[in-house]
């Protein structure tokens, strides 16, 4: 780490009173709410100082007013800028986990208690991009907060700084705050695996007498996330008011998946496998298969649907990790 | 360390259209002070942009653009024959905006387009610092902040953006008066100014030609204001005296190089009168006082033929108390050398009029005349013959004081005075021209005593043993009414005079007196406010002994109470409670009594659970509390509406 790095922690270590994260929620008191001139502020204030000794110079009484008019402007376009960003309240919103590589979003709630808005906040994680949110008065919204992931596991959110130049773009105020907040990465799914093992009894896979999609058994309720080719649409349209059916398929040719960390071949390292199994669970999950998980020590028995897949990868995101 | 300059975004139509606005209205006011080209070539320029805007085509290539700047400075440049100086300057700044607005690709061009606008703002005041001129700075630089607003929120409609602007200049307002105020003043210049810096301004000048003008153009502007501490003295004695012209080639009457000097040349005796004057900048050296002047003005220096000046040339409204007797006698021990020089005349000209002098030495019965009497008998002379006052006398040629006493005999105060003084001279009595102001107008609203550029007048001034310089004013003798009264009493109303001289316009008058001590008031606190103000208003406010560091503290504190005060006003939600936190814990209040309260770390599910446990019987209402101010509290569409419902039901929950 070199000295700038350094110095550079140090300073957001203090900015923020404490090391990160802080607890919900984040008040931005006036004490850790920053204000510096922009660019064009710099050149506002040079310009001021050019134009008093003009104004000075040629005995210009009105010069002297317009230069301390500006001035004046100066001043309560810091107060309104300040003002545009202070005492917001910052409380961790959700995050909905996502694969290794797709940018994460953190919801992150900004609430307003003042009855006038909050025009023109940008705000930021870590290295990412900034969006602007306008916040009316006595009112809250939740800010998506893209962040880049590389690495599966629980991803925090990192330090989040909002910042504002409204309303006349010559003051700068910026805040820092690190929410406790995390989001779930899972592995990202292998680009290249192994057709899903659906073999008979081979290594790759086994089978097993589940609700396959062989014979027909009977109906039972949909549940959402389920594959739509089980919907009983004939039941359905007969009576459009009740809950959807689904139909169950049974007999000795049902075919289950059972995905197995042993099972995959020995020449792949850590997260080859784990993407592999990811790139399965999602292929299965699309098709509407139900699939079983087994990772040394944890089973999953076979099931389907959008809980259990997400149980499943999470299973997987954290292995190793505890 | 973080991002602050926004990614490149192009400005939109309404934004542009906000600049293009603003740019207009700084230049309108100053279209009068610039060339007419540019006027054309700005105006064209804008409407353009306008167009390509309002019709959203694209901008015309750089080049282009470069181009037209070329040629703009290369006209500004023959225009004023050079690029430096305030004129130039300003027409090139002009230029400069009204083709930024055709480079408008990224903030950072829109804001050197608004600083630019600034500049030309306060450009604006080397021409004119009048009341008007305030008021439109103020409408300009709203229209300037409104359109900085729309670059940094383009969601707006243009009434909410002027709103945000105008906040923002009203906070700025008590600020700018205590600068205003405090700030210490420094008197300028700072360092040498351009040579066209003082163009335009109109006074009296340091010659006199009578006969080379037909018609005097008489200018109702004001040439200087006088206060007096008393009475105002009578009319006939309001002689403010301007340059002496003492040396004459035949056609024109010039003033004389004379010793300047530290003290009064004489005693002043009789009663004086007390004054200030507030001399508008006329971009000369004189000082008016009303004859004779008791006391010399601290800014300036007295002459050996009793004209004041000031140590340079009066380039900025400047105010000068002053005392003067008006029965001062003065020259009773003039030297030769001055006498002669005052009865210097050149050869060979007006013959006729050399005869006249001869001819008035004798008096009746052959007996030679004193100096008084054949000064006397001029005036006689002017009285009887048809001698005519008139502002359009004829042109006069080689012998003009000869074609004006014997052929013509029409003119204004000139060629009385010129011809008076030549006959004098020639007759052996010194005398000379006096040239300055008679009279006045007293405003009745403020008391204040204008003197305009037409009560300009020239008189003469003669000198006779024992008596020293004595005032005699021909154009008395042969027009009393302009001494007594005013222009308008002497002139027929056929002869063109400034309309609000014309005693039918009475009403417009008093409108006028009324604008003009307004305009003072303006040109005395506002303008005029300078170093000595100042201190003077400081003493006045009961410091002791004000300098640029009491002023400074003071400053400093003012500003300082107005941060506070206007942060404490935009803060002032500082102790204000979440409502609806409050209303959570109001609830929790009420339950204390049952050893109920609210534990803190005890979150609402858990705290509605231990509520229901201990108030049995009372699930729903407690229920209903307690996912209320969830909903409130942690849920997306909250609204006012719950809030009251939650405020209600905690109203009438009564355990």
């Amino acid at each position: 780490m070199s000295l700038r790095e350094r110095l550079r922690q140090r300073f957001f270590i203090w900015a923020l009173r404490g090391r990160p994260p802080e607890p919900s929620p984040v008040l931005l008191t006036q004490r850790r709410v920053y204000v510096l001139p922009t660019r064009p502020g710099l050149a506002f204030g040079i310009s001021l100082i050019i134009m008093l000794i003009g104004a000075i110079n040629y005995s210009l009484s009105l010069g002297h007013g317009l230069v301390f008019l500006l001035a004046g402007l100066g001043i309560s376009t810091i107060l309104a800028t300040f003002r545009n960003l202070v005492h917001l309240r910052i409380e961790p919103g959700h995050a909905e986990p996502v694969f290794a590589g797709d940018p994460a979003l953190f919801g992150l709630i900004l609430r307003n208690t003042r009855d006038t808005g909050r025009p023109q906040l940008r705000v930021w994680a870590g290295d990412g991009p900034p969006i602007v949110v306008d916040i009316p008065g006595n009112d809250s919204i939740e800010a998506l907060l893209p962040v880049d992931t590389r690495r599966r596991g629980w991803l925090s959110l990192p330090r989040v700084t909002l910042e504002t130049v409204y309303p006349l773009g010559l003051i700068r105020t910026w805040a820092y705050a690190a929410p406790a907040q995390r989001c779930l990465i899972y592995p990202a799914p292998a680009a290249e695996a192994p057709p899903l093992p659906t073999g008979n009894g081979d290594q790759q896979g086994r089978l097993r007498q589940n609700k396959g999609n062989d014979d027909f058994i009977g109906l039972r309720n949909h549940q959402a996330g389920e594959s739509l080719q089980h919907v009983a649409w004939k039941a359905a349209a007969r009576q459009p008011d009740a809950p959807l059916l689904a139909k169950q398929f049974g007999g000795e040719s049902a075919l289950s998946l059972y995905f197995d960390w042993d099972a995959l071949p020995p020449d792949l390292d850590v997260e080859q496998r784990l993407s592999i199994l990811v790139r399965w669970i999602c292929d299965a999950h699309r098709a509407g298969m139900a699939w079983g998980l087994r990772m040394p020590p944890l089973q999953l028995e076979p099931d389907s649907g959008d809980a259990h897949f997400h149980r499943s990868l999470k299973i997987l995101a954290l292995h190793g990790q505890s | 360390m973080a991002k602050a300059e926004v990614a490149f975004v192009p400005l939109s139509q309404h934004q542009t259209l906000w600049l293009v606005s603003a740019a207009i209205g700084v230049l309108l006011p100053l279209a009068p002070y610039l060339p007419y080209w540019l006027d054309t070539l700005a105006g064209l320029a804008l409407f353009t942009r306008g167009w390509l805007l309002y019709r959203r085509f694209s901008l015309p290539p750089g080049w282009l653009i470069n181009l037209v700047a070329l040629a703009g400075m290369a006209g500004v440049g023959l225009h004023y024959h050079t690029l430096f100086g305030k004129d130039p300057d300003v027409a090139l700044l002009a230029l400069f905006l009204a083709l930024k607005l055709f480079e408008m690709r990224s903030r950072r061009d829109a804001y050197v387009a608004i600083l630019l606008q600034f500049f030309l703002i306060l450009s604006q005041f080397f021409y004119t610092q009048s009341l008007l001129t305030g008021a439109t700075m103020l409408i300009t630089v709203l229209l300037v902040v409104s359109s900085m607003a729309a670059l940094n929120r383009d969601d707006q409609t243009v009434r909410q953006q002027l709103r945000v602007a105008a906040r923002l200049l009203l906070q700025a307002i008590p600020f700018m008066l205590a600068l205003f105020i405090f700030f210490p003043r420094v008197a300028g210049p700072l360092w040498g100014l351009p040579a066209d810096a003082y163009g335009g301004m109109t006074g009296l000048a340091d010659s006199m030609a009578p006969g080379s003008i037909s018609q005097l153009t008489l200018s109702d502007a004001i040439a200087f204001r006088v206060r007096f501490e008393g009475p105002v003295p009578a009319r006939h004695a309001l002689y403010w005296r301007g340059p002496v012209m003492n040396d004459f080639d035949g056609q024109t009457w010039r003033i004389d190089r004379t010793p300047l000097l530290e003290h009064l040349p004489y005693r002043v005796d009789g009663a004086t009168v007390g004054y200030e004057v507030t001399l508008e900048p006329h971009n000369r050296y004189w000082l008016f006082a009303l004859e004779m002047p008791a006391t010399i003005a601290p800014e300036g220096v007295f002459s050996a033929d009793f004209q004041m000046f000031a140590r340079g040339p009066v380039r900025t409204r400047i105010r000068y108390s002053l005392r003067s007797s008006l029965e001062q006698r003065t020259g009773l021990d003039e030297t030769a050398e001055t006498l002669d020089r005052a009865r210097r005349l050149p050869p060979d000209i007006n013959p006729r009029a050399r005869e006249l002098a001869r001819e008035l030495r004798i008096g009746p019965g052959g007996r030679r005349r004193s100096d008084a009497s054949v000064a006397a008998a001029l005036l006689a002379r002017y009285r009887e013959q048809p001698f005519v006052y008139t502002l359009t006398p004829p042109l006069l040629g080689h012998d003009s004081v000869d074609q004006f006493l014997f052929d013509t005999r029409r003119g204004f105060c000139e060629h009385y005075a010129s011809s008076f003084v030549f006959v004098m001279r020639a007759a052996g009595i010194p005398a000379r021209v006096v040239t300055g102001y008679q009279g006045g107008e007293i405003n009745p609203v403020d008391g204040y005593l204008l003197v305009r550029q037409l009560d300009a007048h020239a008189w003469a001034e003669i000198w006779l043993q024992g008596r020293g310089w004595q005032r005699v004013d021909p154009t008395a003798a042969i027009a009393p009414n302009r001494v007594e009264e005013n222009l308008a009493a002497v002139i027929p109303a056929s002869e063109p005079l400034p309309l609000l001289s014309r005693p039918e316009m009475d009403w417009l008058r008093q409108a006028r007196f009324r604008w003009e001590a307004i305009s003072n008031r303006w040109n005395q606190w506002v303008l005029g406010y300078d170093t000595q103000r100042q201190l003077g208003l400081m003493r006045a406010l009961g410091m002791n002994d004000p300098d640029w560091r009491s002023l400074a503290s003071i400053l400093a504190i003012l500003c300082g109470g107005l941060t506070l005060a206007f942060a404490g006003w935009a803060l002032r939600q500082w102790h204000r409670p979440d409502p609806v936190q409050a209303q959570w814990q109001r609830f929790s209040k009420k339950l204390a009594a049952y050893k109920l309260s609210r534990h803190p770390w005890e979150g609402s599910r858990d705290y509605s659970r231990r509520v229901r446990a201990g108030i049995p019987g009372r699930d729903g209402e407690i229920e209903a509390i307690c996912t209320l101010y969830e909903a409130l509290r942690y849920g997306r569409l909250a609204g006012a509406g719950q809030l009251a419902e939650l405020r209600q039901r905690i109203n009438d929950f009564r355990p």
